[in-house]
């Protein structure tokens, strides 16, 4: 042996470290049959998100990281926005009292007749989905919350998700980090589509 | 196939009556009687532009880059080796202090705070339990290199890496003594955090040590008013009893000591021999300097192998207590899962269905998940947590069991060391002792 005076002590101390190094090799080995080079990052379903408010309101954020994206493609360009306006309105003019949104984060243009372009104005949206949920009841639906991910610290565990109602919120791969709605094919195959 | 005469007929009819005239809600009216009541179904058919209108681009900004966490890795493992080869081979605290000042900024203030190797062991017992869980390799590098790092070194990471330790580590001014007997009592928190933190995570319930991060409304300069107290708190705590928060709650912290204690190599108070001046012993904010013992007398000897035997024993009686004992508190413990939370909700009060201002009850009744469905799943994760509150119960009681027994351990020492377990390798020991060579 080259230990000369392998005491006690020394030779439990070193079964120990040995069992500890096989301990934590296993536990690494265990979790590598799971494991992807690839972080995940969070994302919000559109057909599962039930616009309750709640990603306004508990991001850790200031300003949530959930912001309304606008997928042009579907959109209806509808005079009478669902989306835009509040419901009820009498005449369709851009005027403060007929918007829904609570901030003014939609900016209305006219393209030709008869339709409308709406555009998310990112600074100002806070992520409440009151559009979202106007959009998705009258119009096409081309409104929808997603995660913007220039602005989510990406949270271990979204505090968003924690208290999502119908667990709309989903762990999905950083190479495709979003979920904007494509085309149509809703439920049985989700087309989550990410523009380059 | 209905759906595209639909479509075309509908088109039709709007381009002859020209849909500006309309009121959309009309239409709307109009559709919805023709197509499926589907919210996913496309009500307005896609505009033919005819002034060569061009879609916007949809914005969609990548996330931060999977090869700039492998650079965290990288720079942990830079960090880590730097403090081992400062708290080791140049015996330096100054090195050790700027190291931490770094990982502070890079880890705490750049990084905000998240990926953190504390946090790391949830995803690791989230993706042993759950499969479909797909952990990431730098989370798991995350949490293996600090292990391996304290099983060679001692605990270098909390030394000079670990943001939470570091930004504690620095507000240190007065630091006070804590009677042993409470050190030793607060110093069981960390197994209860630890393991409540396991089972919460693997039955992917909750991620509590992320959730109750004192220090994240620092890092993140913002969060929750409550939590931002409970950092300010912490650090206030922490300028009079040092690392309140390593030393009375960390769960990795748990891990961390188990492999220290066993670590090939630790930081040693002196480079030669000790010359019993006892100035280190006060240089310790964390009173984790052992000191030399005198040699015990025969009798003493024959009551502590007595009694350490008889602890020995007893360390089962412990397990299955503390474990019976948590067996019985898991229907409280589950309802840490939403689905049992709303299970029991609305099992307990039905009435809370008619509640339109509760959204959790009004999203589920809108579902479609029935309420059996709801029950099985419930069903499901207690059974989980009955197991999970057993095995917690007997790891709690080893932990106390192990603690109580080597409370009768006696080791001979003739000089002052650190004690291994508890040792943050911070360094300030070796500051202190005038034996320089």
């Amino acid at each position: 042996m080259a230990k000369k005076n392998l005491n006690r002590r020394d030779f439990l101390n070193d079964t120990m470290r040995l069992t500890a190094a096989v301990a934590i090799g296993g536990l690494a080995g265990l979790t590598l049959r799971n494991a992807k080079a690839e972080k995940t990052v969070w994302q919000i379903d559109p057909f599962e998100c039930t616009q309750c408010g709640r990603c306004a309101t508990d991001c850790v954020l200031p300003i949530s990281a959930v912001k309304c994206v606008h997928a042009y493609d579907l959109c209806g360009y509808c005079d009478l926005c669902g989306g835009y306006f509040k419901p009820g309105v009498i005449d369709l003019h851009t005027g403060a009292e007929n918007h829904l949104c609570p901030t003014a984060a939609i900016e209305r243009k006219f393209v030709e007749e008869p339709y409308f372009e709406y555009k998310i104005i990112d600074d100002l949206c806070i992520g409440c989905g009151k559009c979202v949920a106007g959009c998705t009841s009258f119009g096409n639906g081309s409104l929808h919350l997603q995660v913007r991910h220039d602005i989510c610290v990406d949270c271990n565990d979204c505090a968003i998700a924690k208290v999502c109602p119908s667990q709309a919120f989903h762990r999905v791969p950083a190479s495709r980090p979003y979920m904007i709605k494509g085309d149509f094919v809703a439920n049985e195959n989700p087309t989550w589509s990410n523009p380059a | 196939m209905t759906t595209t005469i639909t479509m075309t007929t509908f088109i039709s009819i709007y381009k002859n009556i020209g849909g500006f005239m309309i009121k959309a809600t009309l239409l709307i009216i109009l559709i919805s009687s023709f197509m499926s009541s589907s919210a996913q179904m496309q009500r307005f058919p896609k505009p033919e532009f005819e002034t060569g209108y061009e879609y916007p681009t949809v914005e969609a900004p990548e996330p931060r880059s999977t090869s700039l966490e492998f650079i965290d890795v990288g720079v942990l493992l830079l960090v880590m080796s730097l403090a081992a080869w400062f708290a080791l081979k140049r015996r330096s605290r100054k090195g050790i202090l700027w190291l931490s000042v770094f990982s502070l900024i890079y880890f705490g203030f750049y990084r905000e705070g998240c990926v953190c190797s504390i946090g790391a062991i949830q995803n690791v017992a989230l993706t042993l339990f759950d499969p479909s869980y797909a952990i990431s390799i730098p989370i798991i590098l995350f949490f293996v290199l600090p292990l391996l790092f304290s099983l060679l070194f001692g605990r270098v990471f909390c030394a000079a890496a670990c943001p939470l330790g570091v930004i504690q580590d620095l507000v240190i001014i007065k630091p006070i003594t804590i009677p042993a007997w409470l050190n030793k009592s607060l110093g069981f928190i960390p197994y209860i955090y630890l393991g409540l933190a396991v089972l919460m995570a693997a039955t992917a319930s909750d991620f509590i040590i992320c959730r109750y991060d004192p220090f994240i409304g620092i890092f993140r300069m913002g969060a929750e008013f409550s939590m931002i107290i409970l950092g300010i708190a912490f650090l206030l705590m922490g300028l009079f009893v040092a690392r309140p928060y390593c030393r009375f709650l960390c769960p990795y912290g748990v891990l961390l000591g188990w492999m220290s204690k066993f670590s090939k190599h630790h930081i040693s108070i002196t480079p030669s021999e000790c010359i019993q001046c006892k100035l280190c012993d006060h240089s310790c904010p964390f009173n984790v300097i052992d000191e030399p013992t005198e040699a015990l007398k025969p009798e003493e000897k024959q009551y502590n192998k007595r009694r350490f035997t008889l602890f020995a024993l007893l360390i089962p009686v412990w397990m299955l207590v503390a474990g019976y004992a948590l067996s019985l508190a898991h229907p409280f413990i589950s309802k840490a899962h939403p689905d049992v939370y709303m299970a029991e909700l609305l099992i307990t009060q039905p009435e809370i269905k008619n509640d339109t201002n509760n959204l959790d009850v009004q999203t589920f009744l809108a579902s479609g998940r029935t309420m059996e469905q709801l029950v099985d799943d419930a069903k499901t994760i207690r059974t989980k947590y009955y197991t999970g509150s057993w095995i917690l119960g007997a790891f709690l009681g080893l932990a106390l069991g192990l603690m109580l027994m080597n409370h009768f351990v006696v080791r001979r020492r003739t000089d002052y060391t650190p004690n291994r377990t508890g040792c943050y390798s911070c360094g300030r020991c070796m500051d202190y002792c005038p034996v320089k060579k």
